[in-house]
């Protein structure tokens, strides 16, 4: 059936065309450029420089943690509240990054709740913003959550022999971590540390905000500046390759020594493990996940008390706002479905390559080009898009289009990953039946794969519309007056310091960003058992 | 699945219903946002120029001064606006060669600017002079000289502007350069250590400074009548620089071959009659180049006076800009 690798092919010639088109358009304006010279200003060397350094010093601050709130979590199994705190670190992940920025400004910030703290113990009240430590308290907020979401697995892949060996051994804490814990986590450390370095490496809004001037740029940030600022189109072309450039000797390295991160988590069972009763171990754990849940928690309530107490009336009475969610909803709506759409027909392809042509190589490398999109920045390919298209288009004029298209190859990866996995088992479990019934085409689709793969089809979906929703890397390229996303339009009102009206509307960005993702969620992937 | 579709349709439809426009025809503005803020000129001058044209201004706010400049480049002959408003002296001939705009055909002979006007194409509206303005209550000595900014105790922040972005970062830049000439790259590495951020545009750069994040920022002589007048309270002032202080004429111009390209004239000659200038001291705070209906307000007199202002011509800033704006990221990325 040759119709099967049509949709896979489609997908990836569209892909193609876009970061094609894009690097197109970097390497033509890139013709006219001065290596070397740019290479050697100091300026370009310490966008580099900063841009390594804080990537890496956010990457301690966030795994170094992430591990010892892993483990408390490991060792406390069944403690209430667990779940709901496991639930409340996915928030992050989906969470628009300026919403979480806000609640950092709000907690760190001058007069911050944390600076009140200090006062109180008679310490001087510190600045922390606009500085490298606010890049690094933000990066840890929203990285924390997530390094200890993948690293949990870990705990579940110890088999429970392990345990009453360990406790036969009468193995202490200590014990315990480096001879059982530490060889397994040694495995996942890398991979986890480069997902998490990479974030923080491409980070945008993040250094935008809180970096406060030119002494602690990123490259992203140089990049945007160049083409928003300056008009300095070759200045922001070379910055893009540099940041390709690097993101891909990073990306080739980090494969040589990384290996799977399992990113489902396995079940969650009780742990009999020797030091689960001490004393001390349970003052250690409760402190720590005390800590965790205030780190990420205050930010949060923080934004929602300021929202709530904010002017509301005015904000919400206000037309601008109404037309900014209205085309955040549009947009975000028409990303997830086409990521959503290219992420399966990719997938339809490759189960083909893979369970029916015994071609696994073809298979696995179609599924890393989608997920290699990661390695590409939004703005690297906005900017490869804006030289391309500015000299035969209105750029401005067709900016929400290509915030939709960014967005929805931005999502890929994210498909791939949560659609995958239970596509290849409904293959694999159903492929003879199907074919000894016959049923293929649109009946095979509504008939199989529809209601066993719909969960996972509205989870990638709701994921991949939420995470457009909170983008403002691209539209703050392309964004005008006429086409103010509302992540755009909380930008602004941050950047003018109207902290008030900016309160409300990250509330109502929050609301928009997690409603639209229960909505999807639940419309599209129906209320069956998960 | 329907539903879903339901809501998607529904989100299109807000979207292209928000696209549609009105017949009366629309003058476009690009200007700075503190500019069309609720306590700037923009709302009190639009009514009174609606008031005679019988059209609608739709003003377009960015960052600030120096962003237009970017903006029109990047949109180039495509660009919606009609006028640009917020140029300055120091962008004027870069803004010219780009031959989006097209001559005033005004005549200007009247008007009280303190340097001599023959530029054709645009418009001068207000002039101030750029000043480090001070929280009087936190910095009992402020700096007496750019010098003593420079070089002084660096636990003391100061708020700036970005050069690339805004006109008064600009305008700082520039001064440093007047003042230190060669040396400026090592001024500026000196002075980086005093710097709290590096805002976009004024109105950041200033809401940061009143909300006490900082007990200096680079604003105008003519700011502190704001707070004596509006807020009456003498708090914030200007500390007068022993070098002078650099000089700013802010300017508009309009865009050639727009569709209102009449309108705009008409704006442009509005823009110089008192029902636009009697706005300008106490609302956008800068000095009016006509005279006002009843004298600047009696507090402009307690403002600091420049014993010398300083300015390059257009040509001078349009040859060196990107190479100091270089320069500026150089000695401050360090």
């Amino acid at each position: 059936m040759i119709r099967r690798l049509v949709p896979g092919t489609l997908t990836l010639l569209l892909l193609g065309l876009v970061i094609g088109g894009a690097f197109a358009g970097l390497v033509r304006a890139a013709g006219t450029v001065d290596y070397g010279g740019f290479l050697q200003s100091p300026y370009a060397r310490r966008v580099v420089t900063f841009t390594i350094w804080q990537a890496l010093l956010s990457t301690l601050l966030s795994v170094g943690p992430a591990v010892l709130v892993a483990r408390a979590l490991a060792r406390r199994a069944a403690f209430p509240g667990r779940a709901l705190l496991l639930r409340l670190f996915g928030l992050p992940l989906v969470l628009p990054t300026l919403v979480g920025i806000l609640g950092v400004v709000a907690i760190y910030g001058q007069a911050g709740l944390f600076n009140r703290l200090l006062a109180g113990l008679g310490v001087e009240p510190h600045q922390f913003l606009y500085s490298l430590p606010g890049i690094l308290i933000a990066h840890a907020f929203f990285n924390l959550p997530l390094a200890t979401r993948l690293l949990l697995p870990v705990w579940g892949a110890i088999p429970g022999e392990t345990w009453r060996l360990a406790t036969q051994l009468g193995m202490r804490s200590r014990h315990v971590f480096r001879l059982i814990e530490w060889p397994l986590l040694r495995q996942v450390l890398p991979g986890v540390g480069g997902i998490v370095f990479m974030l923080c490496f491409t980070s945008f809004a993040v250094v935008l905000t809180l970096g406060g001037g030119p002494a602690n740029s990123t490259i992203e940030v140089a990049l945007y500046q160049a083409v928003r600022f300056e008009f300095d189109l070759g200045k922001a072309v070379q910055f893009a390759l540099l940041q390709v450039a690097i993101c891909g000797i990073l990306v080739a390295a980090g494969q040589r020594f990384v290996s799977d991160v399992p990113l489902t988590p396995a079940m969650q069972r009780p742990q009999d493990r020797p030091d689960v009763a001490g004393w001390g171990g349970r003052i250690v754990d409760t402190a720590v996940l005390l800590a965790a849940a205030a780190f990420v928690l205050l930010p949060l309530a923080a934004v929602l008390r300021h929202g709530l107490a904010g002017p509301i009336h005015a904000v919400i009475a206000d037309r601008a706002l109404w037309l900014a969610v209205a085309r955040s909803l549009a947009v975000a709506v028409a990303a997830g479905l086409l990521a959503t759409a290219a992420g399966w027909g990719l997938l339809l392809t490759s189960r083909e390559l893979r369970l029916r042509r015994y071609r696994p190589r073809a298979a696995a490398t179609m599924e890393t080009v989608a997920s290699l999109v990661l390695v590409v920045s939004p703005l690297v390919i906005g900017t490869g898009l804006f030289a391309l298209l500015s000299p035969v288009a209105d750029v401005f004029a067709i900016g929400l289009v290509l915030v939709v298209a960014i967005n929805a190859i931005m999502g890929l990866p994210y498909v791939v990953r949560t659609l995958g996995p239970p596509l290849m088992r409904v293959g694999e479990q159903h492929d003879r039946l199907c074919a000894s019934l016959g049923i293929a085409g649109w009946n095979r689709l509504r008939l199989v794969e529809w209601p066993l793969l719909r969960r996972p089809i509205g989870t990638a979906f709701a994921l991949t519309a939420a995470l457009a929703v909170g983008d403002l890397g691209v539209i703050a390229l392309f964004g005008t007056q006429g086409t103010t996303t509302l992540p755009l339009l909380l930008y602004q009102r941050m950047a003018a310091y109207q902290l008030d009206a900016a309160a409300v509307t990250a509330v109502v960005l929050a609301v928009l960003c997690f409603g639209l993702f229960a909505v999807i969620e639940r419309g599209v992937g129906g209320h069956g058992p998960r | 699945m329907l539903r879903f579709l339901l809501l998607f349709a529904l989100a299109l439809g807000l979207f292209s219903a928000g696209a549609a426009s009105a017949e009366t025809p629309t003058l476009t503005i690009y200007t700075y946002n503190s500019f069309t803020s609720e306590w700037g000129p923009g709302p009190a001058v639009t009514k009174a120029f609606e008031a005679t044209c019988a059209c609608k201004v739709d003003w377009v706010a960015l960052e600030d001064g120096a962003a237009l400049l970017s903006r029109l480049q990047l949109e180039g002959k495509d660009t919606k606006a009609d006028l640009v408003l917020g140029l300055d002296t120091s962008l004027t001939a870069e803004a010219t060669a780009t031959g989006l705009f097209a001559p005033h055909a005004l005549d200007l002979s009247h008007l009280k600017v303190p340097i001599a006007w023959t530029d054709p194409v645009f418009v001068p509206f207000d002039y101030g002079y750029f000043a480090v303005v001070y929280d009087k209550t936190k910095l009992p000595k402020p700096p007496a000289s750019l010098k003593e900014l420079v070089e002084g105790d660096p636990s003391q922040k100061i708020v700036l502007e970005d050069p690339r972005s805004s006109t008064p970062g600009l305008g700082f830049m520039l001064w440093i350069k007047e003042v230190y000439g060669d040396q400026a790259g090592a001024a500026w590495t000196k002075l980086s250590p005093r710097i709290l951020t590096v805002s976009k545009g004024w109105s950041e750069a200033y809401g940061l400074f009143t909300q006490g994040e900082a007990p200096m920022v680079l604003s105008y002589t003519t700011s502190p009548a704001y707070h004596i007048i509006e807020e009456k309270t003498d708090k914030y002032a200007a500390a007068p620089f022993a070098e002078g202080h650099y000089m700013q004429v802010e300017v508009a111009g309009r865009i050639a071959g727009s569709p209102e390209s009449d309108l705009a004239g008409k704006f442009l000659a509005f823009m110089i009659s008192p029902g636009f200038q009697d706005q300008i001291p106490t609302t956008n705070w800068m000095y009016p180049v006509s005279d006002v209906t009843g004298g600047l307000p009696k507090e402009f007199g307690q403002l600091v006076q420049p014993a010398k202002s300083l300015l390059f011509t257009p040509e001078e800033v349009a040859a060196h800009r990107k190479q100091w704006i270089d320069e500026w990221l150089q000695a401050t990325g360090q």
